[in-house]
């Protein structure tokens, strides 16, 4: 069973480089997340911010450098980084076939964790989704989608989120919901790292990482 | 041994490659067509003509070489794909992307001229021999593997895929050809046997080895020079790709 | 981990259910194949006979194949693959476990319908036992090895013919020991080699083949 408690382990990356094509995307970056921070990657279209996001999940091989969790580069770590992080990628991931329920169990269980029907509408209902459990999630807007995508993050309760462009598609009421989850999320120790045009404003230690639109090295900002 | 593990690291480094393969290329090349006229001229005038089927079995001096080629490249291919894909090694990737072609140039060859050699040994062009379906086999295989890499836009990704798509292949190889095999001997199909006849005069022989190593060193020649403009592609971002390329030689 | 395997498997046998005419079509492209054959050749039952090992096992992978687009694109499009590859287990394994689920709702109703079309094509009733054998050892290994293609060509422009090109030559050892079963207990032999060496191929296909497909995935979502 993957680790539910949150754990005290940093994510450092180290001297990452990431290539599209022949065209370096960034190079020379390196930072470290400790537990109750979030990271905020910015950058124009095409600089590589959802490269990068998908390098820290261990999803795509940087051109150079390291990520590590902890003390272990990301590939030895103990059960598979996914058992320490949550992805949200630009797609929901979800089927339209199966209900909103079906879609978030089978999800949670996917990763691992034991979740049972009260859990998961307990999530749906704290973003804003009751009365739409049984539906089949082909029906759903592409906010409420995203609001059911949003709750197998909460249900899964990992360390680290790793979330891009999260507030796409939200209403200002689900936009809420979520920074109350971000802020919650810092507040147990755990960290965030997300791609996103809008200002962030989460209560806790958040930093932000822009990356260049030329080839540059990225700076703090 | 350790001097030597470096020389063949700094070998491997594609400034070092791009020279020297442009150095052995003409070589190559010239004694390739040294060795192919001289081996025309001992297949066409020298050899005997063969007691039972006459001159037409003269094809086999292309059709084997080209059959050898064509499964020995099918190997080198898969095994610089295997070392591109673990090791990273640029130059191997580079390699195993140029010797694709040449594989299957040769593959076409060898159906080819054992198409040709059909008519008047057996009366109709095409036959389901084992071997002939073998290499039909082999063909898409080869195909396969260029059409892959051809498909996907991004260059790592290109090579990481198609390398793992020839090591599939070269284990189904054998597989292959054996159950193509056992299928043909179950069938009664017809089987080519000139090159097993135990009374290949040694002339025939010389000129069966000359040739081959014609066809070996032309593969050398051709491979490594369009290897050459891979690796040149690859690193025209870096220092020394850009000088090659502001002063041509 | 048994559970993660068997959500998955739950999954994906759910969504078949959700959307049956999935599977549907690939039975139906496979009788359909078989049915225009007599048109073409003429219905004289010897000749029918003769053809009908080929016939069938030729309709079998055609079919396959033309399901196997399906086997990792819908969850490549939506981004559940992203979330498959964080799963804690093994790539591989729940890359077997996907194959199972494919083969469950294309391999094992083409062995199913089987009889009827030999029928159709003149096989007699102590052949059939054989031709179900051998497909519903055969099916398996074309799912497996076709997991390899379907896996390679995610994403690339053009991936269904190219899965074609890259799949079809491998599937001709099960396409010769398969069909080759049939005609042998045709011909009064015993067809026991081709159904062992099968068996084998399929054993051999189950190690490798989805330690590959799992390398590919890797691979083309890099």
């Amino acid at each position: 069973m993957p680790p539910q408690a949150l754990s005290d382990e940093c994510l450092r990356a180290v001297d990452l480089a990431a290539e599209r094509g022949d065209r370096r995307l960034f190079q020379h970056l390196g930072f470290t997340l400790a537990p109750g921070q979030l990271l905020q990657v910015q950058g124009a279209n095409g600089s590589g911010k959802t490269s990068l996001l998908r390098i820290l999940c261990g999803l795509s091989r940087p051109a150079r450098g390291a990520v590590y969790w902890g003390e272990e580069p990301l590939a030895r770590v103990e059960g598979g980084i996914g058992s320490c992080l949550s992805y949200l990628g630009h797609r929901d991931a979800l089927k339209d076939e199966l209900s909103v329920r079906e879609n978030v169990l089978f999800a949670a269980r996917l990763g691992g964790m034991i979740a049972g029907r009260e859990a998961a509408d307990a999530v749906l209902a704290r973003l804003g989704l009751t009365g739409y459990e049984d539906l089949p999630a082909g029906i759903l807007s592409q906010g409420q989608k995203r609001r059911v995508a949003l709750a197998r993050l909460l249900l899964e309760a990992r360390p680290l989120w790793v979330l891009d462009e999260p507030l796409a598609a939200l209403d200002a009421q689900a936009s809420a919901i979520l920074r109350e989850a971000l802020a919650a999320q810092l507040a147990g120790g755990g960290m965030v790292i997300l791609t996103t045009h809008q200002a962030v404003d989460v209560p806790g230690d958040c930093t932000c990482l822009r990356l260049p639109d030329g080839i540059e090295v990225a700076t703090a900002c | 041994m350790a001097e030597r593990g470096v020389q063949w690291f700094r070998f491997a480094a594609p400034a070092r490659f791009y020279g020297l393969a442009g150095r052995l290329v003409p070589w190559l090349a010239g004694v390739a067509m040294l060795l192919f006229a001289f081996g025309v001229y001992l297949g066409l005038a020298v050899a005997p003509p063969d007691y039972q089927q006459g001159d037409s079995y003269r094809i086999l001096y292309i059709h084997v070489p080209a059959a050898w080629m064509s499964m020995f490249l099918y190997l080198l291919m898969a095994a610089y794909a295997v070392i591109g894909l673990v090791w990273r090694i640029k130059v191997a990737q580079a390699m195993a992307r140029a010797v694709a072609p040449t594989g299957a140039l040769f593959t076409v060859l060898a159906l080819w001229t054992g198409a040709l050699w059909g008519k008047p040994t057996w009366g109709v062009f095409w036959v389901w021999d084992a071997r002939l379906t073998s290499e039909l086999i082999l063909l898409f295989l080869y195909l396969g593997y260029m059409a892959l890499h051809a498909a996907i836009d991004d260059r790592r990704r290109a090579d990481d895929a198609s390398a793992l798509l020839a090591l599939v292949g070269v284990v189904n190889v054998p597989i292959i050809y054996f159950s193509v095999r056992w299928w043909n001997t179950l069938h009664q199909g017809a089987s080519i046997r000139v090159t097993e006849a135990p009374t290949m005069a040694t002339i025939m022989f010389v000129t069966l080895l000359v040739m081959t190593l014609a066809c070996w060193l032309y593969a050398s020649a051709v491979i490594l020079a369009r290897a050459r403009i891979e690796v040149l592609e690859r690193e025209h971002h870096s220092a020394w790709a850009q000088a090659v390329l502001e002063k041509p030689e | 981990m048994l559970m993660t395997l068997g959500t998955l498997l739950q999954r994906d046998l759910t969504l078949v259910v959700r959307r049956p005419q999935d599977a549907l079509t690939v039975v139906g492209f496979f009788v359909v194949v078989i049915a225009l054959f007599p048109l073409g050749v003429g219905p004289e039952p010897e000749l029918l006979r003769r053809l009908a090992p080929g016939v069938i096992w030729v309709a079998a992978l055609l079919a396959t194949m033309l399901s196997l687009a399906r086997l990792f694109a819908d969850d490549y499009r939506d981004g559940s693959l992203e979330q498959l590859l964080l799963a804690p287990e093994p790539l591989t394994l729940l890359v077997l476990v996907r194959t199972a689920a494919h083969w469950l709702m294309t391999g094992l109703p083409l062995v199913l319908v089987s009889p009827l079309l030999a029928v159709q094509l003149g096989l007699r009733p102590e052949e059939i036992p054989v031709l179900m054998l051998a497909l519903l050892l055969g099916t398996p290994i074309l799912s497996l090895v076709g997991a390899i293609g379907a896996a390679l060509t995610l994403g690339v422009r053009g991936g269904g013919v190219l899965i074609a090109l890259l799949v079809l030559p491998l599937y001709v050892p099960p396409l010769v020991l398969g069909a080759g079963a049939l005609d042998a207990v045709m011909h009064g032999a015993d067809a026991q080699t081709h159904l062992s060496l099968l068996s084998a191929l399929l054993l051999f296909a189950l190690v490798t083949a989805p330690w590959a497909a799992a390398a590919a995935l890797r691979i083309m979502l890099d």
